[in-house]
């Protein structure tokens, strides 16, 4: 059976390329980078490598690079490290209605310990309002943190205006962008945009799981997260991820010299699912905004049906895709992301989200265009919610 | 996640449709938590003579839908009702313990429609 496989939102494979370069530390060069011996040297050299090819990709520099455990890790950073460095300058935090919850489980958890923190709207595209986050800044604002693009419908937040909105009140406000579906897919320049944090993550960019990155911008009030030790320069205690961190570094690389390409091909695609999907089927709804959006995410509701057992049937005919059904969270509400946008909750329940990646092909989203028709007429015939002359 | 016969009634549900001028019709569930479950009935002699089904909902969902048509089939009205939502789950070789509240709603279905023939028996 052919096996088509979109959800590169939730993880991708390892570059052939990426792979080659981890190999050796996953062998022979075993060393701790924090050994003053020929081992240990040789694999602080590697690390330190891969610090500079992430910052390139980001337009930092190397020093403003930090390792961590991934993409949640370092939105947990962010977020705990700047509420406890800056505690006596300000009790309140803003954020989005639709961040992962790698960002919303934190900013609750600081709630408990007393801080304030407003969670802003978007619209029903998903894009925040600059003037929603001007009249949610307060003398108390210590930190912003505003995702750069959604994980589950690819709207891409205007994060450069948000900056200057925020900074032009009070320089001193620090803003954080979680970026894990954008870096490496869509150009960010740190210095052009002005943010003092970004989270990023390796196995999003074809780079391998359990390794990602904050970047934080010299000088900025933090505290680190994880203690225990004095690597990377003390910002993150723990032996470093060596392996995982050479491959994050060569996936950056990677992603920086083929981003264009990547991206022309995903878009063509992308463009290529929509339509087909817009024309082969009735009463769907496009999750997301129509332009400002991931070069490789389609996220779409199919009315009277239900998210997980569009899931299950794709499964059965060999596609992985993922949906913001509740039954495939664990828990009874549908996407808050979804709900955010206005999607009334029937309809979040029938959404599904198919993310390209760069070996999908024209004939896998005509694979895709095939079996996704009959799936959704199937599970609508069986539908109690389907109106008469549907 | 799911058992092999759980996906089998899933990806071949048995009894799916509607009965026209069905004798009892019983729905549970709300489009708000994700899962509908409606049941058909066409009762004769006190038994389910057949029975149909249409359900919005996950592949537990379904799958209990098509099991319950499949189990209560034949019988008489009251060996129906004594078939519970968890007959269902544990013909099915269990379900996953997150999907037992939501989604295990068949048998409430079933009671409802039988709920529905008698009120009508009733009032004729």
């Amino acid at each position: 059976m052919r096996r088509v496989y979109m959800d590169h939102a939730a993880t991708t494979g390892v570059h052939p390329e990426v792979l080659v370069e981890m190999l050796p530390y996953l062998k022979e060069n075993l060393g701790n980078p924090s050994s003053i011996y020929s081992w240990g040297r040789e694999a602080k050299a590697a690390v330190e490598k891969a610090r500079a090819r992430v910052a390139t990709l980001l337009g930092a520099q190397a020093a403003e690079i930090v390792f961590t455990s991934g993409g949640t890790e370092a939105d947990n950073f962010a977020l705990f490290g700047v509420a406890r460095a800056n505690r006596k300058k300000g009790n309140h935090i803003i954020t989005t209605k639709i961040e992962h919850h790698a960002v919303l489980h934190a900013a609750q958890e600081l709630e408990k310990e007393g801080f304030r923190v407003t969670y802003l709207p978007v619209d029903k595209d998903g894009l925040v309002r600059g003037e929603d986050l001007e009249q949610a800044l307060t003398p108390e604002t210590i930190l912003v943190s505003i995702m750069f693009a959604n994980n589950e419908v690819g709207t891409i937040e205007p994060i450069g205006e948000l900056v200057k909105i925020v900074k032009d009140r009070n320089p001193d406000i620090i803003f954080h962008t979680d970026a894990v579906q954008a870096v490496g897919i869509i150009p960010i320049d740190v210095r052009e945009i002005g943010v003092d944090l970004l989270s990023l993550s390796g196995h999003k960019i074809y780079g391998p799981k359990g390794v990602g990155a904050l970047y934080i911008r010299r000088g900025t009030n933090i505290k680190p997260f994880v203690v225990g030790g004095a690597q990377e320069r003390k910002w993150r205690a723990g032996t470093e991820n060596v392996p995982g961190i050479v491959g994050l570094g060569k996936a950056a690389e990677l992603a920086g010299i083929e981003m264009t390409e990547r991206a022309q091909h995903l878009t063509q695609l992308r463009q290529a699912l929509i339509e087909g999907i817009q024309e082969k089927i009735d009463h769907v709804r496009l999750n997301g905004h129509p332009t400002k959006r991931l070069p490789g995410n389609v996220n779409f509701s199919f009315e009277f049906v239900e998210g997980e057992s569009l899931l299950l049937n794709l499964d059965l005919a060999g596609i992985a895709a993922s949906s913001g059904s509740a039954c495939t969270s664990g828990s009874l509400e549908p996407s808050h992301v979804l709900i955010a946008l206005g999607v009334p909750p029937e309809v979040a329940h029938g959404s599904l989200r198919l993310t390209l990646g760069r070996e999908n092909t024209q004939e896998d989203v005509e694979h895709v265009l095939t079996v996704l028709p009959e799936i959704v007429a199937k599970l609508r015939s069986m539908s109690p919610l389907v109106p008469e002359g549907v | 996640m799911y058992s092999e016969k759980v996906m089998d009634h899933f990806a071949h549900p048995r009894n799916v449709g509607e009965i026209p001028d069905a004798d009892g019709v019983g729905q549970v569930g709300n489009p708000t938590c994700g899962d509908i479950m409606r049941i058909y009935l066409r009762v004769k002699d006190d038994r389910i003579e057949d029975i149909k089904f249409k359900t919005f909902g996950c592949g537990a969902a379904i799958a209990t839908s098509s099991m319950l048509t499949e189990l209560v089939k034949g019988k008489t009205l009251d060996e129906a009702l004594a078939v519970s939502n968890r007959t269902v789950a544990e013909a099915l070789g269990g379900l996953p313990p997150v999907k037992m509240h939501c989604s295990n709603l068949a048998a409430d279905a079933l009671h409802a429609a039988i709920m529905d023939y008698r009120g009508k028996q009733v009032s004729k």
